[in-house]
C-alpha cells in the first residue's frame, strides 16, 4: 500500500476523485463541524425556505467536542457515528457539499449520492478523541450556539488522519 | 454497624470519573496493543496505531480518550452492616458527576424535549446488598456509539442456546463499524427482561483475559469470541483479525417459557473502574 497522502482543505474536486478506498490521508485546512441536532435544525431551516447557512464546497466533520482544557483549542474531538446523518446526506451532496468525515457504514442512498456527485466519505478513527484534539489549531462556533457541543463550528486542522471509506466510484471499505 | 457517608462515596466516584475519562482500563489498553501487533491489513494497522497512540496520549496528557465521555453508570454492592448517612445516594452522586463533567462533554438530555440537562446528570445508579461491612463501587462511562448497537431478545425455549449464540454473533456483524470495534461484549443470559440487560452491563466490568468462574460459560465465551473474530470486521470495521477484545457472560435462572438474551456492546476504549470502600477504615463504627 502507498504512503500517506497529504491533502489541503477546502478540497479540489479533481483531487477528491483521485482518491481510492483504503487510502490513508492527512488533511490540513478548515472544515465545518456539526452532528445530529445541527443537521436536524439546518434541514428544517431549508424546508422552511430560510436556509440557516451555506455549505457548498465544504467538508463536514460529524463531531461534538469535549470542552477545551487549559492549553487546548478544543477538547477531545473524535468522530461520531455517521449513519445517523444519512437522512440528510443525499440532499446535501446534491447541493454542493464535497465531503463528509465520520465513522461507520452508510446507507446505499448515501453511497449513490457520493458517486453521483463525485464526492468522498472519509472515516476518522473512532475513539481517538485526544489525537484529533491535538490536530486542531483553531476553532470557532458559527451557528446554533445554544446546542452546546452540537453547535455548528469551523475548525482549522493540521495533519488530521483519516481513511477513504467510500470513494467517488462507490468503493466501500465496509464491504471489502 | 458501620456508618458510611454518601458524600464520601460520591466524592470517590467523582475522582474515578476524572481518572477513567482519560485512562482506558489497563487490560483493554493491553488488548489494543496486542491487536496492533497481530494485524497485517495496512489500513487497519494504521487505524490501530492511531487508536493505540490515542490511548497513550490521553493518559500522558490527562485528556479525555474519547469526546463521548458517556453517561455515568454506577453499581454499588452495599454490605448489610452498612448504614448510609448524609444526602440521598442519587443526589450525592449527581452532585459529584456535575462537578466532574465541567471539563467533560455533557451528553445527557431529556428524551422527549431533547433539552440537555447541562450537567451530564443524572447518573444511572444500581444498588444491591451483600454480606459485610464494605461497599464495592463500580463506575463506567458508557459511550453511546456502542450502546446504540446493543440488543435484547426474548427467545423461546425451542430456539434455545443455539439461537442465542447466533444472535450474539449476528449483533456484532450488524453493528459492524458503528461501535468503534474491536468491541467488548457483555451478555446477560436468563432472568427477566431487565435482569438480563442489567447483567449484560455488569459483565462489562470483567477484565479482558479473565476466566469466567463457571466453566460452561467460560467455554461459551471462548467459542463466541472465536466466531466473532472470524467475521473479519477488524478495528474500525476496516477488516482484520481482531473484531472482539473480550466477551463476558453473566447468567441467572429464568422462566420455563423463555430465554432472555441481552447483548451490551462496548467500544475498544473501556472506561471502567472498581474499588472498595473499607467500612472499618473509611466508615464510622456505631451501635444501633
Amino acid at each position: 500500500m502507498q504512503d500517506i497522502i497529504r491533502l489541503n482543505l477546502p478540497f479540489d474536486k479533481e483531487e477528491l476523485k483521485k482518491l481510492r478506498v483504503g487510502d490513508r490521508v492527512q488533511l490540513t485546512g478548515d472544515m465545518l463541524v456539526f452532528r445530529d441536532a445541527g443537521h436536524k435544525r439546518l434541514y428544517q431551516s431549508i424546508l422552511d425556505g430560510k436556509q440557516a447557512f451555506e455549505y457548498k464546497g465544504e467538508t463536514i466533520y460529524f463531531m461534538g467536542p469535549c470542552p477545551a482544557r487549559e492549553g487546548e483549542v478544543l477538547g477531545s474531538a473524535g468522530p461520531t457515528t455517521s449513519c445517523r446523518m444519512d437522512k440528510y446526506t443525499p440532499f446535501m451532496l446534491d447541493n454542493g457539499l464535497l465531503a463528509q468525515i465520520g465513522k461507520g457504514k452508510r446507507s446505499q442512498e448515501c453511497i449513490d449520492a457520493f458517486v453521483r456527485n463525485g464526492c468522498v466519505y472519509f472515516a476518522a478513527i473512532g475513539g481517538a478523541g485526544a489525537i484529533y484534539s491535538k490536530c486542531i489549531e483553531k476553532a470557532e462556533v458559527l451557528y446554533f450556539e445554544d446546542l452546546g457541543t452540537e453547535a455548528v463550528r469551523r475548525i482549522w486542522v493540521k495533519d488530521f488522519p483519516v481513511v477513504v471509506a467510500i470513494d467517488s466510484q462507490g468503493n466501500n471499505i465496509y464491504n471489502e | 454497624m458501620i456508618k458510611i457517608n454518601t458524600e464520601y462515596i460520591a466524592k470517590k466516584i467523582g475522582e474515578s470519573i476524572d481518572k477513567i475519562s482519560c485512562e482506558v482500563e489497563p487490560s483493554c489498553k493491553k488488548a489494543i496493543k496486542d491487536a496492533l501487533e497481530k494485524e497485517d491489513n495496512a489500513t487497519t494497522k494504521f487505524a490501530l496505531q492511531v487508536m493505540n497512540d490515542n490511548i497513550e496520549l490521553a493518559i500522558k496528557e490527562h485528556r479525555p480518550v474519547c469526546q463521548d465521555t458517556g453517561m455515568v453508570v454506577v453499581f454499588l454492592e452495599i454490605g448489610n452492616n452498612v448504614i448510609l448517612t448524609g444526602e440521598l445516594l442519587q443526589k450525592a452522586i449527581d452532585e459529584e458527576v456535575k462537578k466532574a463533567y465541567v471539563s467533560l462533554r455533557k451528553s445527557v438530555l431529556d428524551p422527549v424535549s431533547r433539552k440537555n440537562t447541562g450537567t451530564n446528570t443524572p447518573a444511572v445508579v444500581h444498588t444491591t446488598f451483600v454480606e459485610g461491612d464494605d461497599i464495592k463501587v463500580e463506575v463506567m462511562l458508557k459511550g453511546f456509539g456502542s450502546e446504540n448497537m446493543s440488543k435484547v431478545y426474548m427467545l423461546n425455549p425451542a430456539q434455545g442456546l443455539e439461537e442465542a449464540k447466533r444472535l450474539i454473533v449476528e449483533s456484532v456483524r450488524i453493528a459492524g463499524s458503528n461501535p468503534c470495534p474491536p468491541v467488548i461484549l457483555g451478555v446477560g443470559l436468563g432472568g427477566t427482561l431487565e435482569k438480563a440487560t442489567l447483567m449484560s452491563k455488569h459483565a462489562l466490568f470483567r477484565k479482558i483475559g479473565s476466566t469466567n468462574p463457571d466453566p460452561v460459560l467460560d467455554a461459551l465465551e471462548k467459542e463466541l469470541i472465536e466466531q466473532i473474530n472470524d467475521l473479519g470486521i477488524g478495528a474500525q470495521g476496516f477488516g482484520g483479525k481482531t473484531s472482539c477484545l473480550g466477551l463476558f457472560i453473566e447468567s441467572f435462572p429464568t422462566h420455563i417459557s423463555s430465554l432472555p438474551v441481552a447483548i451490551n456492546v462496548l467500544c475498544h476504549c473501556s472506561r471502567a473502574d472498581s474499588f472498595v470502600i473499607d467500612g472499618k477504615k473509611e466508615g464510622e463504627v456505631c451501635r444501633i
